[in-house]
């Protein structure tokens, strides 16, 4: 088994998700089935193979270095949660 | 009642056979009508009739001028909030609008609403929406189908004739599963091909947006309106697109079509491997040459695709954090305490498995074992159809390994429900272009689909095809 409870509660921590037991418990065996499951790709033999990551035939193009005005400050704090002149506002970090 | 086409209605909008006006209130009615199927997260009828009066009094030539579109709920949008079918993005208002909404914008359609989907794309049903599932409109009454997904809202947006197109995006089978499962067109071009700028991103090397229609035809107009090069998306492509509805010929004699035997899977349905058959039969006659070919490493497809997308969706979603937009939670003592209980009450389980899953996959020590693994892997499979297409023109699959099943059918089993992308999951990886088209129907009298795919930015020649089949089948 891959993924026991300290292990999910690692990645549970670095994915900054909160889970209760039974949620732990039910994504313990969702994983554990699931990386069982891809391990099959262990038969293919891939020595020498370059990995794909840009599926894209053409080159990145370039863009002219100019600056542009793409949205103001309002326009993205519109959507916040909670915001204070002119800044997004979260709960205090420091004491 | 003819099959709706958005051609034929091009032409009558434009001899004046009906006005804007009359076509709308004929798809608004019908929305109200069908409103139980729950295809729209969001629909406004004031919001289309203002539309409405804005485009009556536009005197400038449009070539979409009037047309009723259905938006996928993953595609921002200035007039209209955009949740992605997640509690986490419920209040979200763009305050821009997307590369593909905007063209269809620019032709002047008409957005009749926002389509339900899988809660951030991740699901072949439609039934992980924080929304409530979407009911496919080909359901008899008590036995509620599922629509497919992840643009299932979309797909039964078309089937329902509540637009006359819609979009979609495919990441591995969320346009053609569902165009399957609903009976109508979906295609996914090539990567690339459509800009994804405006998207909430779920697996930025597989996403795609792309287009629902009525018909073959249709579906080559409105691709057309949404293609293009944009210099937003760094994965965007500068090619010319070409003029898909007017080039449109379905006479592929002398063309080859490419049969991969691995795509015969053990247990997939007979009716299944019978509209294959029935497919390639209709290609023979039309002097298509029929080509068996092998791509080795499609059993390998499906796990490298769900090692790669919740790979790519971890990071993607790390940007919901309760900050920037959408919710946050109550309970917040802390920074970190305000994150962890944002993102786990904001999304929904299937939402939580793949970043779990892609924080694993691409966590310290784990990453080369995986990630990378897949990725290797992904080329190989590339690599298969690339040599695939050195000897054929196009390639001919089943879509699905099933038509629509029950709504409420139990699906606790991730792996089974992963399986519904087995023969759409490879050409994703390998960033090709694929359609799927109604042929044939289940024991149920469903309707299947075939799948073409094609060579990279050769859409024309898979709408030929598709067009060819379609004109075959009616």
């Amino acid at each position: 088994m891959k993924i026991d409870k300290d292990t999910i509660n690692k990645i549970a921590r670095l994915s900054r998700i909160k889970l209760d037991d039974k949620e732990s418990e039910d994504y313990i065996k969702d994983l554990n089935s699931i990386l069982d499951w891809v391990e099959q790709l262990n038969e293919v033999n891939t020595e020498n193979v370059e990995p794909l990551s840009n599926i894209s035939s053409s080159t990145l193009p370039k863009r002219e270095d100019v600056s542009k005005d793409v949205n103001s400050s309002e326009e993205i704090l519109e959507n916040a949660p909670d915001k204070l002149e002119g800044f997004f506002a979260v709960p205090k970090v420091v004491e | 009642m003819s099959k709706p086409s958005l051609k034929q209605i091009l032409k009558d909008l434009e001899s004046k056979k009906i006005s804007i006006r009359e076509l709308n209130q004929d798809y608004l009615n019908r929305i109200k009508e069908k409103e139980n199927l729950n295809v729209f997260i969001h629909f406004s009828e004031e919001n289309v009739l203002k539309q409405i009066d804005k485009i009556e009094k536009d005197t400038s030539t449009k070539k979409l001028k009037g047309i009723p579109i259905a938006i996928k709920d993953l595609f921002c949008t200035k007039s209209m909030p955009t949740t992605a079918a997640s509690k986490i993005l419920e209040n979200f208002n763009p305050t821009y609008e997307s590369f593909v909404t905007q063209k269809l914008l620019d032709e002047g359609s008409i957005f009749v609403g926002k389509t339900n989907l899988d809660e951030f794309a991740m699901g072949s049903a439609t039934n992980t929406s924080f929304f409530g599932n979407t009911i496919n409109p080909l359901s008899k009454e008590n036995e509620p189908l599922a629509p497919g997904g992840s643009s299932g809202g979309s797909a039964a947006a078309v089937a329902a004739d509540l637009c006359l197109g819609a979009t979609g995006t495919d990441t591995g089978g969320s346009i053609r599963q569902p165009a399957s499962f609903c009976g109508v067109v979906g295609i996914k071009p090539t990567y690339g091909l459509c800009s994804r700028w405006g998207i909430a991103a779920f697996a930025s090397s597989l996403d795609q947006a792309g287009i629902f229609s009525h018909n073959v035809e249709d579906a080559s107009i409105l691709l057309q309106s949404i293609a293009g090069f944009d210099q937003r998306d760094s994965t965007s492509a500068k090619v010319d697109i070409p003029n898909y509805f007017k080039n449109l010929d379905d006479d592929l004699n002398g063309k080859t079509v490419g049969i991969p035997k691995e795509y015969s899977i053990d247990g997939t349905p007979i009716e299944i491997s019978q509209i294959w058959e029935d497919a390639i039969k209709v290609l023979e006659k039309k002097g298509v040459k029929i080509k068996n070919i092998s791509l080795p490493h499609t059993k390998y497809a499906l796990p490298t695709y769900y090692i790669i997308a919740p790979a790519e969706a971890s990071s993607n979603l790390a940007r919901y954090d309760g900050v920037k937009y959408g919710f946050r939670s109550d309970e917040i003592d802390s920074l970190d305490n305000m994150y962890e209980n944002t993102r786990a009450q904001g999304f929904g389980r299937e939402v939580k498995r793949r970043i779990l899953i892609g924080t694993y996959v691409l966590s310290a020590g784990y990453y080369d074992a995986y990630y990378l693994k897949a990725q290797k892997v992904r080329k190989l499979i590339a690599d298969d159809f690339n040599k695939a297409f050195k000897e054929c023109d196009f390639i001919v699959t089943p879509t699905a390994p099933s038509g629509a099943f029950p709504l409420n059918e139990k699906q606790n089993d991730p792996i089974k429900m992963y399986l519904n992308d087995v023969f759409t999951v490879p050409a994703s990886l390998a960033g090709l272009p694929g359609i799927s088209i109604p042929f044939g129907k289940d024991k149920n009298n469903l309707p299947l689909g075939i799948q073409i795919l094609g060579k990279h930015f050769d859409e024309q020649q898979v709408f030929n095809a598709a067009l060819s089949l379609e004109r075959s089948y009616e």
